[in-house]
């Protein structure tokens, strides 16, 4: 709509306002992921190791994302668990007793 | 008290090397002590716009390096005597400078000089970060053009978080230049235009420099803008956006179309 309307005024041919409007886009992408990188990474690396004490997991197969919405964030947490993690797990008890 | 003014842009072949020198000679007209330090190792330009490339003997990595003391390296300008130029190596890379060196350079600088000027490699790398390392002040090159604009984004973002400044929780004073400014492009809608520039860049103006055969000319005769013909139009913005870096007022000049006979004859607006 606003962007019509400066094109309107704009003349026939206007791109400035299609520039603008692309890069305030872009840029509130960009600054919200560069500034949470470092967040991902030491949340992903937490979990991984609160999670390892009690089931032995693939560290790949941690997944950690943040989806920004406009009012509400979600954190997804997704971890793929083995199905004979039990086993696993006594195995990581045993290791540690001995 | 010295200042410390990184001239940077992300983008390469926005004017930085040029409105370094311009910025460079403009302060040194206005009375200041000024040095302009080239940190485009393996690049280096700076040398070349200011008509001082024969001159080079040694350079900013001879002197990191303890080759050479500061005053061998320094080069005094012909024409302005309180103003040098610290050249790069053209034979050397960048991972020759380290922090720790460059710092205890700067440091000495500080103490010769009113202004150091550092004129930033293209990119985000090392070189670009060391030369904005010890900033207390940066100019921002943007291009009233996406790619440039983005690249000033990134760039601003690092300034705020790479810079010694950053760390201690102090901020570096930034401006944007705008360089390359064409009025009539502009005026069309076809070009980027200021407030929203500034708008993205949440970042305040020092100045607009139009788009200029004379810029191309006082390079390629080797000498900054405000220098080999100081009445242009890109020289005099260049003079007001020094002025404004010494902390005077100077009202801005947008750069006017000059309209041609014929669109003034036909009346046709230019909205």
């Amino acid at each position: 709509m606003s962007m019509n309307l400066l094109r309107l005024f704009g003349g026939r041919n206007a791109s400035a306002p299609v520039a603008r409007e692309r890069l305030q886009i872009l840029l509130a992408h960009e600054r919200g992921l560069l500034g949470q990188s470092d967040l991902l990474v030491t949340l992903r690396e937490e979990i991984l190791a609160v999670v390892s004490k009690h089931v032995a997991l693939d560290p790949d197969k941690v997944i950690v994302k943040l989806e920004r919405g406009k009012s509400v964030s979600t954190l997804e947490v997704d971890i793929e668990v083995p199905n004979d993690f039990d086993k696993a797990k006594a195995a990581i008890q045993r290791r540690m007793a001995g | 008290m010295a200042k410390v003014l990184v001239v940077t842009s992300g983008k390469g072949g926005v004017g930085k090397t040029t409105s370094t020198a311009a910025l460079g000679a403009a302060l040194a007209q206005g009375g200041q002590s000024v040095v302009v330090v080239d940190f485009d190792v393996g690049l280096r330009n700076l040398d070349l716009v200011m008509g001082a490339e024969r001159r080079v003997v040694f350079d900013l990595i001879n002197v990191v390096q303890g080759v050479a003391k500061l005053p061998q390296a320094l080069i005094r300008d012909k024409r302005l005597e309180n103003l040098w130029l610290l050249p790069a190596s053209q034979t050397r890379d960048k991972d020759a400078l380290t922090d720790e060196g460059v710092g205890r350079v700067i440091a000495e600088l500080r103490s010769r000089f009113d202004w150091i000027l550092c004129d930033s490699p293209a990119g985000i790398e090392r070189g670009a970060t060391l030369a904005m390392r010890f900033a207390d002040e940066a100019v921002i090159v943007t291009n009233p053009e996406v790619s440039s604009v983005r690249d000033s984004d990134r760039i601003i973002g690092m300034l705020d978080s790479k810079t010694v400044r950053a760390e201690r929780g102090e901020r570096v004073e930034k401006h944007v230049l705008i360089t390359r400014y064409d009025p009539a492009r502009a005026a069309r809608g076809e070009m980027l235009n200021i407030d929203d520039i500034l708008e993205i860049l949440a970042t305040p103006l020092i100045g607009i420099i139009p788009e200029s055969q004379d810029v191309l000319k006082a390079s390629n005769v080797g000498t900054p803008v405000t220098l080999n013909n100081a009445e242009s139009a890109p020289a005099r913005a260049y003079i007001d956006a020094a002025r404004r870096l010494m902390g005077e007022e100077v009202a801005m000049v947008v750069p006017a179309e000059r309209k041609g006979f014929m669109n003034r004859l036909l009346g046709r607006r230019a909205a």
